[in-house]
């Protein structure tokens, strides 16, 4: 494996919904330890190829690479444990079990999938991480609550935590501050910021600034199609993004 | 939280509620222990034991996984014709007997839950009751070892002889106690199930299936192996039938019987550990009363069944924990 080989790669995804195509024909690379947004109006195919990334499900055409193999078409479970993770759009946990439980159960699916004897609550270093994670995202003093009582802001917090449960290479955030007060935003960004010191982060979100300001490299999607892809201030400077999205978005 | 201030009247229960939930296989044992001395007579303690442990294993895919299984018949009723078929044809003791029934019933339900996993909602409920419906035409067909219509008579196990004791299965009260060692076996192995990692999978499994599969868990291989744990339980459980009863009526195998385990689960409590046997006790003494005073007995318990789900949705002992815990 080369040194530049991507991490995550598609080639040629296209996914159609009968006859509706909702990507078509991408092709991206995603760089070792880069953090890149993807951006495009509602409905330009970024949580579907999230979906992609992730294997939810396989592209209708195409390839996925991870590190430079073609996965596409493996079972999501093992996108999971090879190291590539992701948090929901929509708000997606364990609502009736606890906080911790929520992140405890996450970083057990690494190593004890089918243990049937051993007594949850042995699994002492299980529930040291999910803490941690936890205390990583600010949610450590909330441990005993539900998920489902926890606020809108906190429960996107915690799916973060339950992405970041598997140690991920590569993490996938689809609108980790939609619906997020301004300050309950800061503080997510500020924990994307860390985690990205130590893995592959792609993300979709709207709010242009906190983009233009976190991400090495922005691609830009447009009804189901490649728009555009480079740094932050060539994005910006794009006349065809300008006018499809930028423009748009100051309506 | 603010409720450590004041004493409320329901503190007190709700840590009894505690405590039993800690100790929750002892708890079961010890109504168990007395249940033959105050219900009416003992073979309905026996049936109810039984019940309790079948409603137990089907509550593992419908209350602890999220599934609705429609085809647990089978599972009781291949565990009773399996252990059946062995003493009555094969002339097999007693304990190997139960094994038998026991493997039948896991080896039924990992076809079963291997055909129909792929499924979900009411479309796995759908699939199993037609597997289930196949299982008994099977067994009906085979008359020659199963008696087709007339059930297998003669599954007789007189004495056991323990070499330092001896069991004599013909006295009611020692065979509910007989029954009641298998099903407090049966009941320890369960909890501890639920208490392990793989039972918080399953919890996980239920509360949300795209998200337990984004965590790396293999959903479908889980909900199998779920259904194959419940399957032998339930054959556990119709293994004990068999032998209580002597005999394996083959309306065991009826989607009836199916029907009559949704409604134990559903009427004690769906997701408790204590739901399947506060049913299965609700359910027995009801009919068990009313059998004696009107032959329509099947439609007061449709009735109260009806009134319970409206009511009481969380079943008895899910409205105890709401209650006591509120
Ligand atoms: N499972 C599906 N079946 C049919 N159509 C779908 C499905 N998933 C997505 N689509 C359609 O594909 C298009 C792209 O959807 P997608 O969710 O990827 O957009 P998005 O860029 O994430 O939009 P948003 O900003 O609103 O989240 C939409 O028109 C959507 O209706
Ligand atoms: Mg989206």
């Amino acid at each position: 494996m080369s040194h530049d080989t991507p991490i995550l790669a598609v080639r040629g995804a296209t996914m159609r919904f009968g006859g509706f195509t909702a990507l078509s024909n991408v092709t991206a690379d995603f760089p070792v330890g880069e953090l890149t947004a993807i951006i495009g109006p509602n409905g330009a195919g970024k949580s579907t190829l999230f979906n992609i990334l992730s294997g939810a499900f396989p592209p209708t055409e195409g390839e996925v690479l991870f590190n430079g193999t073609n996965v596409a078409g493996k079972r999501q479970h093992h996108f999971a444990r090879m190291g590539i993770s992701k948090s929901f759009q929509i708000t997606n946990v364990f609502p009736e079990l606890s906080v911790q439980e929520n992140v405890r159960v996450a970083v057990q699916a690494m190593t004890r999938r089918f243990d049937l004897w051993t007594p949850r609550s042995r699994y002492r270093e299980m529930i040291d991480r999910a803490v941690e994670l936890l205390r990583v995202v600010g949610l450590e003093n909330h441990r005993g609550r539900l998920a489902s009582e926890l606020a809108h802001g906190e429960q996107r917090s915690l799916e973060i935590a339950m992405a970041m449960a598997c140690e991920p290479k590569v993490l996938l955030l689809d609108e980790p501050t939609a619906g997020m007060s301004p300050e309950e935003t800061v503080g997510v960004i500020d924990v994307i910021l860390t985690l990205a010191k130590s893995c592959t982060i792609i993300l979709v979100e709207h709010k242009m600034k906190l983009v233009m300001d976190i991400s090495d490299q922005i691609l830009v999607l447009h009804h189901g199609e490649f728009l555009a892809k480079g740094a932050p201030h060539e994005i910006r400077a794009n006349d065809e993004v300008k006018r499809v999205y930028l423009g748009e978005g100051r309506k | 939280m603010s409720d450590t201030a004041e004493p409320r009247p329901k503190a007190y229960w709700s840590r009894i509620v505690d405590a039993i939930a800690r100790h929750r296989a002892l708890a079961v044992l010890v109504v168990l222990l007395i249940f033959p001395f105050v219900l009416p007579y003992e073979a309905l303690a026996s049936n109810i034991v039984i019940f309790g442990l079948f409603a137990l294993g089907f509550n593992l895919v419908f209350g602890y996984t999220g599934v609705l299984s429609f085809g647990h018949a089978a599972f009781f009723g291949v565990g009773a014709y399996g252990t059946g078929i062995a003493i009555v044809h094969l002339g097999l003791p007693w304990w190997v007997a139960m094994l038998i029934g026991v493997l039948a019933a896991g080896v039924t339900a990992m076809i079963m839950g291997a055909l129909a996993i792929r499924t979900r909602g009411i479309y796995f409920a759908m699939v199993t009751l037609a597997l289930a419906q196949c299982v008994y035409y099977i067994v009906y067909q085979m008359k020659g070892w199963s008696g087709g219509e007339n059930g297998l008579n003669g599954v007789i196990v007189g004495q056991i002889d323990l070499g330092f004791a001896s069991i004599d299965l013909l006295d009611p009260m020692q065979k509910y106690f007989f029954t009641l060692t298998f099903v407090a076996l049966a009941i320890f192995i369960f909890s501890r199930i639920l208490a392990s990692g793989f039972g918080a999978v399953l919890e996980a499994v239920r509360e949300n299936e795209d998200r337990a599969r984004a965590c790396g868990y293999d959903v479908r291989l889980t909900k199998w192996l779920a259904f194959v744990i419940s399957g032998l339980f339930c054959g556990l459980a119709g293994a004990l039938n068999a032998i209580h009863l002597s005999v394996v009526p083959i309306e065991i195998l009826h989607y009836h019987m199916s029907g009559q385990v949704v409604m134990m689960a559903l009427l004690g409590g769906m997701g408790t550990f204590f739901g399947p046997f506060a049913g299965a006790i609700v359910f027995l003494l009801l009919e068990d009363v009313v059998t004696t005073m009107t032959t329509h007995w099947q439609l007061i318990l449709g009735l109260v069944f009806m009134a319970c789900v409206l009511f009481f949705p969380r079943g008895v002992w899910g409205s105890v924990l709401q209650w006591v815990r509120r």
